[in-house]
């Protein structure tokens, strides 16, 4: 019998029911005459406090409050690939469908289709004896996703029936019979949104995720199950990287979390991903993509849950054994959440009003990253890698949503507003980030190529020597610098433009390609070898600035993915004539 | 909600009037955030809303305060709704102030609907990327910045700094190319001068545009409680307009931070935890309610556009009022104390502003080809001089070499030729990129890095 209760008081997104005894917390509730969703945070005595996941406008002392005895589930199986859901997994286009443009309050719809159906082909047969996390058969969820469907969690004994056929998400697939004990299994299953889901072991990340952005694949580099953080002020670039992320990453599947941000930025995600291919399948990238949008007017509470909902899809697509990426954008709305509902709770707040627990929230999400054994069989490993923008107000670095981020993340991408208002993008600071899997996919990239190494090294060594040289400068300004200082700049400045920046709006540069950005940076780098000869000999560095070579490495990135190489080599072997004293005539 | 109240839902019995705040023991059918009338026993009414119910107490807070309030002979009458506005198509050349009362002597709204002010958040997945381009015929905005329909973009200024002018010309000026639509302008003054809110409404009427506009007014001597309504009625005309009336909505919402000072009074009154700089915490998420109405909706003709305007306190960028806008609006036209110096109408600061929706809004089909790689040329350019300007203010410009003389004038140049125009000149998107190109001519052809070569050959002048 579910429990009903009344309202007793209405603060904010926050209400108190009396009469709840019996509930437990996290029970999900239907609150007042229009059955808001709510939730059940604390419960003291026979009064439950409950946060509301949509606008309690309108809500009356005496109104019902009806307990659902479940707490808040995911549901997870077909149909969430290229599906929009808000925070409490409400499908957004169903919700158009249902009740038009604007999100009335009260509306419900399932997260997963119910009348869709879906082929499922078993990979057991009958009389098998299977285990929590076994792979019992397969869906061909899009042309990019074939969705592995799993024994759930907690359940194993012998399959009775299975057989290959057309199933809706409730149809029972197969039988499992545990001692006597029969469970029909499905193919959508349940799993409590807050928790955690399993696996056998983890792995230090150790493969680079390719995200085609030069400056991170290349200086910064983000590794298959790592966590990472984006800070910047407004403006900054921090969307803008995640959606490239998003777009390009070279992952099997990508979660896109709008959390507390722009509706028309949402739409333009969503219309981008409709019309862009992934560079290699040539598949659309909505194929391999959920979006989870719960814009800055949507109610507040639900932002809190939304990245809960984000992780544990991310797990699930990881227990098959995929590499997942997962972007949320941003993390300080989903703590102003949390300050939000920390304030109408009168929790005691701790610094600048966020709650004491801010800290360990944030890392048990960025926790739910990492590379795993997945439970069950057969035997395969999968990743979910999380990466966080963070808002800092006024673009101090300083606060609490920072600096609690800083101190769980390995990967930092820390966007300079200077670098934002002369456009120079990305703007993620050279001297500023910095990632611990440097070291970890190093034995990645010599697979590309032997010299990565060195020519890493030596770019963050130039462009350490250039911030050096630039205080000097200001000084005594560029013309009194001795001459290989001047070359040093000269050539730090070639790395800056010709190199680092990448607009995602071009329609080649926008993804590079690890062997195609090795190509670059290192033509650049040898450019800084021949000339350095050439100084030696005599030339002076105001001769070598002229030189033709110059503007045909700053075109390197105009030239189309299938032309790169024979470019490339052209200029190369011109480089290694000597070019630059011959052609280099003023 | 009940559109008829079979019983009067009224009580005397108020026990604690406090600050702006009373605790009135609870009557049942009390809705949260509904709006009550507050009978005094000098004959005034003043308006409140509840702002927490109770099985006990409900709690209300009065607008215009709790002064002359008595625990004896004061009456708290509930109306059983939150604050609507009507509206129907003749709300078009209206004046209103900030509880939607006409002000401009003309007859009562005869309404075809109410709507809640506070609107309906749009589906996420209804919205349609802004992607029209809006020529203004302001260089520093229609090269570098552009707005497009759609977008929410606000003005930061500082006090004294010409926004006014600014915003009234792009009114005067704003226009799809090539295309006449039904058009609207809302306009909220909220807490300023009658100074300014008169010369909005004097320059709509010289341009013959007041017959297409709607006023919400609050001047600085009107009540403060108003200031929170103003822009969403404001906000809620604008969206009937676009949603219903298939219009294009240009809307004003001037002075955000007196929008702001105001919810940071009412916050402090209710006794809230402030946050940065005595702004409540969730003050982010207020503005957003109110920002994110601006946009366009997959299937229907209208839009609305929203134009805030905002003196930064102290020029300060970071202030939490300019800090928090920029993190919820699609970029900013910030204004600069050094320009204005230098006597540069309109002082935009190009570094600092942004347009986020621009790259939908360009090139060719929307503006011309070439105009990406001019804005980002541009950019470059004047970075580069600018960069120099200031260290040869240390070690003079004679230390330079001729390469960096030659950027340092380019960037001079693009000041007084590109940024600066007079107010009443409308030039065309050709116009402005056929300046940026002048300044290009400057350059060596090498250096222009971020352009196209097809381009460089097809726009770039001979060297003068
Ligand atoms: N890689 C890039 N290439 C080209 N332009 C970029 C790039 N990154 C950012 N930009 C430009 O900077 C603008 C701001 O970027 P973005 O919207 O990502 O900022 P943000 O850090 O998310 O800001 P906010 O915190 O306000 O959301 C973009 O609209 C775009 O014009
Ligand atoms: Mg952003």
């Amino acid at each position: 019998m579910a429990i009903t209760g009344r309202i007793w008081r209405v603060s904010g997104p926050v209400v108190i029911a009396d009469d709840m005894r019996g509930s437990q917390v996290y029970e999900v509730v239907d609150v007042g005459e229009q059955r808001l969703t709510g939730e059940i945070i604390a419960l003291e005595g026979d009064k439950a406090v409950i946060q509301v996941y949509e606008d309690t406008v309108g809500l009356r002392v005496g109104e019902p409050v009806v307990g659902t005895g479940e707490i808040l589930m995911v549901e997870l199986g077909p149909g969430m690939v290229g599906n929009i859901y808000d925070g409490v997994q409400r499908s957004l286009i169903t919700m158009m469908d249902d009740i038009g443009d604007f999100l009335t309050r009260g509306a419900r719809t399932h997260a997963l289709d119910r009348e869709k159906k879906w082929h499922f082909t078993p990979t057991v047969k009958a009389g098998d004896v299977v285990e929590e996390g076994d792979i019992i058969g397969t869906v061909p969820e899009t042309g990019l996703i074939e969705h592995k469907v799993m024994v759930p969690i907690g359940l194993q004994g012998t399959i009775r029936n299975i057989s290959e056929g057309d199933f809706t998400v409730e149809e029972t697939i197969a039988i499992l019979d545990h001692k006597g004990k029969e469970s029909p299994l499905k193919l959508m299953q349940r799993w409590p949104a807050r928790k955690p889901r399993i696996y056998k072991q983890r792995f230090f990340p150790e493969d680079l995720l390719v995200t085609g952005t030069r400056i991170i694949d290349y200086l910064f580099p983000l590794a298959l199950g790592g966590k990472a953080a984006i800070p910047g002020g407004f403006g900054t670039g921090k969307t803008v990287n995640l959606q490239q992320m998003a777009r390009w990453s070279q992952t099997h599947l990508n979660i896109y979390v709008g959390c507390g941000e722009r509706g028309n930025e949402m739409a333009d995600v969503l219309y981008s991903f409709k019309k862009l291919r992934d560079p290699a399948t040539d598949r659309l990238l909505q194929e391999k993509e959920i979006f989870i949008a719960n814009t800055s007017n949507m109610p507040v509470v639900a932002r809190e849950i939304s990245i809960y909902l984000g992780i544990t899809m991310a797990e699930y697509f990881r227990d098959m054994g995929y590499d997942v990426l997962l972007v949320a954008d941003s993390t300080s709305r989903w703590a102003e959440a949390m300050r939000e509902i920390g304030a109408r709770l009168e929790e005691t707040p701790g610094e600048e009003g966020f709650p004491t627990y801010l800290g360990s929230r944030l890392a048990s999400f960025y926790e739910r990253s990492g590379r795993v054994t997945c439970m069950g069989r057969p035997e395969r490993m999968g990743s979910a890698t999380v990466i966080g923008s963070v808002s800092p107000p006024g673009a101090d670095f300083s606060e609490p949503v920072t600096q609690s981020t800083l101190r769980i993340i390995d990967a930092l991408y820390s966007l300079d507003v200077a670098l934002a208002n002369r456009r120079h993008f990305p703007t993620i600071s050279w001297l500023q980030s910095y990632s611990m899997y440097a070291d970890s996919v190093d034995k990645w990239w010599n697979r590309i190529s032997k010299d990565y190494t060195d020519v890493r090294n030596r770019t963050l060594i130039i462009l350490q020597n250039e911030a050096d040289l630039e205080e000097i400068v200001r000084l005594v300004g560029p013309e009194a610098l001795p001459e290989d200082d001047k070359l040093l700049l000269l050539v730090a400045r070639m790395i800056r433009e010709d190199f680092l920046m990448q607009s995602a709006y071009h329609p080649v540069d926008t993804y590079s390609p690890p062997e195609r950005s090795h190509k670059m940076l290192s033509t650049i780098i040898r450019f800084y070898d021949v000339a350095k000869e050439m100084a030696e000999s005599g030339m002076l560095v105001s001769e070598i600035a002229q030189s033709k070579l110059i503007p045909r490495i700053s075109r390197m990135k105009d030239i189309p993915h299938d032309q790169i190489d024979d470019y490339v080599n052209s200029l190369r072997t011109d480089m290694d004539k000597g070019l630059i004293a011959e052609e280099g005539g003023i | 909600m009940d559109s008829v109240q079979l019983f009067t839902r009224q009580t005397k019995a108020i026990s604690i009037a406090h600050r702006s705040l009373l605790i009135i023991e609870s009557i049942p059918g009390i809705r949260y955030n509904e709006i009550v009338d507050v009978q005094l026993g000098t004959g005034e009414t003043r308006t409140g809303q509840v702002i927490e119910v109770g099985k006990k107490t409900t709690v209300v807070q009065v607008f215009g305060g709790v002064s002359e309030v008595d625990l004896q002979n004061s009456r708290v009458q509930y109306k059983g709704e939150t604050l609507k506005l009507p509206v129907s198509p003749d709300i078009l050349g209206r004046i209103f102030d900030g509880s939607g009362t006409p002000i401009d002597g003309g007859p009562p709204i005869v309404a075809e609907d109410y709507l809640d002010i506070n609107g309906v958040p749009a589906n996420p997945a209804s919205r349609m990327p802004p992607a029209e381009f809006i020529e203004t015929g302001i260089s520093a905005i229609d090269g570098l910045n552009v707005l497009v329909r759609g977008q929410k973009l606000p003005i930061f200024s500082g006090s004294g700094l010409p926004h006014n002018k600014i915003a009234a010309q792009i009114l005067r000026q704003a226009a799809l190319r090539g295309k006449a639509e039904d058009f609207a302008i809302v306009f909220a003054a909220i807490g300023v001068s009658y100074d300014d809110a008169a010369y909005f409404i004097s320059n709509l009427e010289e341009t013959g545009a007041l017959s297409r506009a709607i006023g919400f007014i609050n001047t600085a001597s009107s009540p403060v409680i108003e200031r929170l309504s103003t822009p969403r009625l404001a906000l809620t005309a604008a969206e009937y307009l676009a949603w219903e009336q298939d219009m294009h909505v240009l809307v004003i919402l001037t002075d955000i931070t007196n929008y702001c000072d105001a919810l940071r009074e009412l916050a402090a009154m209710r006794g809230e935890i402030p946050s940065r700089r005595g702004y409540p915490g969730y003050m982010y998420t207020d503005l957003a309610s109110m920002y994110e109405r601006a946009g366009r909706i997959a299937g229907r003709e209208g839009s609305v556009t929203i134009l805030p305007i905002l003196t930064m306190p102290d020029d300060d960028i970071t202030h939490p009022i300019a800090d928090l806008t920029g993190y919820i609006t699609e970029g900013q036209i910030v204004l600069s104390r050094g320009l204005e110096r230098k006597r540069i109408y309109p002082p935009i600061d190009v570094f600092l502003s942004l347009s986020r929706m621009m790259k939908e809004g360009i090139g060719e089909g929307n503006t011309r080809e070439d105009h990406n790689n001019v804005f980002m040329q541009s950019y470059a350019v004047y970075a580069e001089g600018n960069y120099l300007r200031e260290i040869s203010t240390v070690i003079g410009s004679e230390a330079l070499s001729d390469r960096d003389k030659v950027y340092l004038s380019a960037a001079d140049r693009f000041e007084r030729t590109f940024i600066s125009q007079a107010e009443h000149e409308r030039r065309s998107v050709e116009e402005t990129l056929g300046i940026a190109w002048n300044i290009f001519s400057m350059l060596h052809k090498e250096d222009l890095k971020l352009i196209q070569e097809e381009y460089i050959k097809k726009y770039l002048p001979e060297p003068s």
